[in-house]
């Protein structure tokens, strides 16, 4: 431990990892570079229950033991643009989702599940290269009528690349965080979206932040990124900084060109998710789309151990997920409070 | 009634390929093709459930299949 504490960073190699990281990340907060992301996320299987638990202590340490606890919504699917290999969404490839908006009453109705849950964030998520007048309109609509119902849940949205004007808008409506997901590492994104850019969706993000908005970008592991790319898109993400990483596990879509991509193991998805909160020590790490398939009941557990501490609970936007109950009663069982309104306020 | 099509592929019940269709995955997707007549449905996820709409044969939600 002492040799570890007198050596500079750079000069690791040689060392234990986890025992740099236990120096420089937990006590220190200081997030592991990309090289040492990358000698994490290639321990051997013998190494898996040592990362998780330091990774967890890292969060308890630099975050706390609560959870918050979030509900998405799609208000407008299908039909979109772009061509994210990863989405059924698009219109460019020929999957079984159909276009479909969802009406003001459905969108209150779906604040008001999500509020029942104990969750504190609600996102309003759409399909789109960005939004035109009439979603901004829809949106626009839809909180009144949330914050017109009694329900005082925080509001984030989630509708694509946005303009300036677009950014102070959803500022003026109230929206605290907008999720913009950078997927996943600069130099594999060409192979993941080619009708817009990596750049422009970090341009989205470099907007929200300055109007003040909490900046939610994260990613999907498991669209064919090397070790090495993951490492790049962890520090990329610290890079950026955001409030909320996302973390998705690719669950293969019918008709995308990912559909017969194999889901990623359940140790290595653990092995991504403790790398992450290395990297990020104070960042909200979140269990979003995926880890029912990847991770099952068990799994799921081992991250909220391994780094996790935010979860969405109940449906994604076009596949379901487990039942909220289930996860919140692992929560209980775990002893990890849900974060509570008033904390947020 | 019984179903003729498969809701996640819209073949007929005898055509589909149960390994595609029954798995894993399939159990966290709505249905996306009617039963009755393998029409593309509209469906909306909510936190809750699900909802899709047939253009021929109605609704169908959550709360109402059971499976
Ligand atoms: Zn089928
Ligand atoms: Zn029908």
């Amino acid at each position: 431990m002492t040799a570890a504490t007198q050596q500079s960073e750079s000069t690791v190699g040689e060392q234990d990892v986890l025992a740099v990281a236990r120096e420089q990340v937990l006590e220190r907060g200081v997030g592991l570079t990309q090289d040492q992301v990358l000698q994490v996320l290639r321990l051997g299987g013998d190494r898996l229950q040592d990362l998780l638990a330091l990774a967890h202590d890292v969060r308890m340490r630099w975050c706390g033991p609560e959870v918050e606890v979030e509900g998405i919504v799609s208000v407008k699917t299908g039909g979109c643009p772009e061509d994210c290999h990863f989405c059924s969404q698009s219109g460019l490839f020929p999957t079984p989702v159909r276009a479909a908006w969802l009406d003001i009453p459905g969108m209150v109705q779906a604040a008001k599940e999500t509020a029942e849950t104990g969750a504190t964030e609600f996102c309003i998520v759409a399909a789109v290269r960005g939004p035109d007048k009439r979603l901004m309109s829809q949106v626009r609509d839809g909180i009144n009528a949330i914050r017109e119902s009694g329900n005082d849940i925080n509001i984030a949205c989630s509708l694509g690349m946005l303009t300036q004007e677009q950014v102070d808008e959803l500022v003026e409506m109230g929206v605290h965080r907008y999720n913009h997901n950078l997927e996943t590492a600069r130099s594999h994104f060409p192979e993941v979206v080619t009708t817009h850019t990596w750049e422009e969706r970090w341009e989205t993000l470099r907007m929200v932040r300055e109007a003040g908005m909490e900046v939610c970008c994260g990613g999907i592991v498991g669209m064919g990124e090397t070790d090495e790319q993951r490492a790049e898109f962890a520090v990329q993400l610290a890079e950026l900084g955001p409030h909320e990483v996302p973390m998705n596990f690719l669950v293969p879509q019918a008709g995308t060109p990912y559909e017969h991509y194999e889901t990623i193991e359940g140790p290595d998805a653990l092995r991504i998710v403790a790398a992450y909160r290395l990297a990020m020590p104070r960042t909200m790490l979140r269990f979003a789309g995926g880890r029912e398939l990847t991770l099952g009941d068990l799994g799921a557990e081992q991250g909220m151990l391994g780094g996790i501490n935010a979860i969405i609970v109940g449906n994604y936007l076009t596949n379901l997920g487990r039942p909220a109950e289930r996860d919140l009663s692992m929560l209980e069982d775990l002893s990890m409070p849900i974060k509570a309104l008033s904390d947020t306020l | 009634m019984d179903e003729l099509y498969c809701v996640h592929c819209g073949r007929t019940v005898e055509q589909c390929d149960a390994a595609a269709c029954r798995n894993a995955r399939t159990s966290l997707e709505p249905p996306r093709f009617c039963a009755q007549c393998a029409r593309r449905m509209t469906v909306q996820v909510t936190p809750s459930g699900w909802t899709a709409r047939c253009s021929r044969h109605g609704e169908t939600t959550s709360r109402s299949h059971q499976v």
